[in-house]
């Protein structure tokens, strides 16, 4: 097999085994809009990589850490719903990263690269890096699963048993940045959100616990990396696309198997 | 033995200026059980939120004992559809040691719906699995924001009942939001009366029903006299605080149970 394949495989695998997980904590806490505006402002940290040294992956981080401890703060004192405020800072996101980079980097920008991904251009550096993020991030979450999950079902819950919801917010909002800046490599900006929540909605199908539900979705979500760049290959398809297209036709079947029959028959 | 919770001058404001509590005092003692009660909008739900430490206090103090174990109930909690878990698996999701062994669930009516999804609780059984919760972790005081909401008169009686028997067995102080403005728990020590963010009386049951503060909010001279139930099967089940001319049907039910 091609060395390309392999890469794109390794990178696609070790990345969705940590999107599944993430992916779970934002369907379950229902912060798919949330995903999205951090993944547009990963664009800006792509135009602050191309305008100081700082390494895109890092830079990409950043912001959409920083961004997320913004919103945060916002969403506390804020006259705005949370959907409006989300939806100024998602798509303003998306149109500064836009024009910063037609700035600084008018003739020779990869638009396409950045807004739906490049997995054939990830090396084995990229792969060494993303492991072992993605293996430490795995680790903190295993560790802190039962705060992480009973904040999920009710945070003044997780409070008053005295977990440190403060610092679990945290921990949380700098593990999505993370796996944004990652998955941003095969799925770009535009699709994160899917790689994160369509794997984890096809799980909700199947899985009777918390713990059941993040490894499910982890399985589709390689099986969806795999199947997108198998058939990217085959039809000569734009990879991060396919891999979602993938992840939706898996979605599609699992819905169609898990509704029962009398649902179905009432048209619900 | 030293106060669980104390609550000195504890002032709550939103964010909008309007004041939710004004210059409560309030101290809890070991085994005392505490009922709040109040019109709508009286700011039961903050103060019990205050205590919990969920609602920082604008001005005051709130002590509470070092390593005090509490138990909180909220009126109601919302499991989202996403997260796929039993009732079971909430139970034992987090719980710091193993749950007692002796954890009521028989008498909490929560047998049966152990292996129920999460979201497929009625209000009434989420509020007796989110007791079943507090209790596993053996709490000194409880806090309960109105438990018996929409639960009918004999379920009250019923659910009080259980109360006293888990406040002997676990030996812990509860504060219990009333949403009943004449009907306690029997057992309780002290009632405290809230209008506006105000206290504006407390004391013993009888004390507060003769008040002229609580009988200028609540009506004296109406029919709806202060009923006080015993959950006591002994010799005091009479506790009302006021004799009943007319016999209403809060007091028929009380009677009929204790009867």
């Amino acid at each position: 097999m091609d060395e390309l394949i392999i890469r794109a495989l390794l990178g696609g695998t070790l990345i969705a085994l940590f999107s599944g997980p993430m992916g779970c904590f934002v369907v379950w806490r229902q912060l798919a809009y949330f995903g999205d505006a951090l993944a547009h402002s990963a664009l800006l940290g792509v135009a602050l990589s191309l305008t100081t040294a700082i390494p895109a992956g890092i830079a990409v981080a950043l912001t959409a850490a920083a961004l997320a401890l913004m919103m945060l703060r916002l969403r506390r004192g804020s006259r705005l719903a949370d959907d409006t405020l989300l939806g100024i800072l998602s798509h303003g996101a998306l149109a500064l990263g836009l024009v910063t980079l037609a700035l600084f980097e008018p003739a020779t920008t990869n638009w396409m690269g950045y807004l739906f991904g490049d997995i054939l251009a990830v090396g084995w550096m990229d792969i060494a890096t993303a492991a072992i993020l993605a293996l430490i991030s795995l680790g903190l979450l295993a560790w802190n699963w039962q705060s992480l999950v009973l904040i999920a079902i009710d945070q003044e819950l997780a409070q008053v048993d005295g977990i440190s919801v403060g610092r679990m917010e945290l921990l949380f909002m700098l593990l999505l940045a993370l796996v944004i800046a990652l998955a941003i490599k095969i799925v770009g900006v535009l699709l994160i959100t899917a790689m994160l929540i369509i794997p984890a909605a096809t799980a909700r199908h199947f899985a009777k616990s918390p713990g059941q539900m993040a490894l499910l979705a982890a399985a589709l979500g390689i099986f969806s990396v795999w199947g997108g760049i198998a058939s990217a290959f085959q039809w000569d398809l734009p990879t991060g696309p396919a891999i979602v297209v993938t992840a939706l036709l898996l979605f599609l079947i699992a819905t169609v198997i898990r509704t029962p029959i009398a649902q179905k028959q009432t048209g619900h | 033995m030293s106060s669980l919770l104390t609550l000195q001058g504890v002032s709550v404001t939103t964010e909008t200026g309007s004041q939710l509590l004004h210059n409560v005092n309030l101290s809890i003692e070991p085994g005392q059980i505490i009922s709040v009660i109040g019109p709508n909008g009286a700011g039961k739900s903050t103060l019990i939120r205050v205590m919990a430490g969920l609602q920082p206090a604008a001005a005051g103090q709130v002590e509470v004992q070092p390593d005090l174990r509490f138990g909180y109930v909220p009126q109601t909690m919302t499991a989202s559809a996403n997260l796929p878990i039993t009732t079971d698996a909430f139970l034992r999701l987090h719980a710091r040691k193993p749950a007692a062994p002796d954890l009521p669930l028989t008498a909490l009516g929560i047998n049966n719906l152990l292996h129920k999804p999460l979201q497929a609780l009625s209000g009434g059984e989420m509020r007796r699995v989110l007791l079943a919760r507090a209790l596993a972790r053996q709490p000194q005081l409880l806090l309960l924001d109105e438990p018996t909401a929409g639960v009918d008169l004999i379920g009250q009686v019923e659910f009080y009942q259980l109360l006293g028997a888990l406040r002997d067995q676990y030996q812990c102080a509860i504060v219990i939001v009333s949403h009943d403005l004449h009907f306690v728990m029997a057992a309780t020590d002290r009632v405290l009366c809230l209008d506006q963010g105000m206290v504006c009386c407390h004391g013993a049951p009888e004390e507060v029903s003769r008040h002229p503060e609580y009988q200028a909010l609540f009506g004296a001279g109406t029919d709806k006299a202060f009923a006080v139930f015993s959950h006591a099967m002994g010799g005091h089940q009479h506790a009302h605080a006021h004799a009943h001319p007319h016999g209403d049907d809060h007091i028929d039910a009380g009677e009929s149970l204790h009867g």
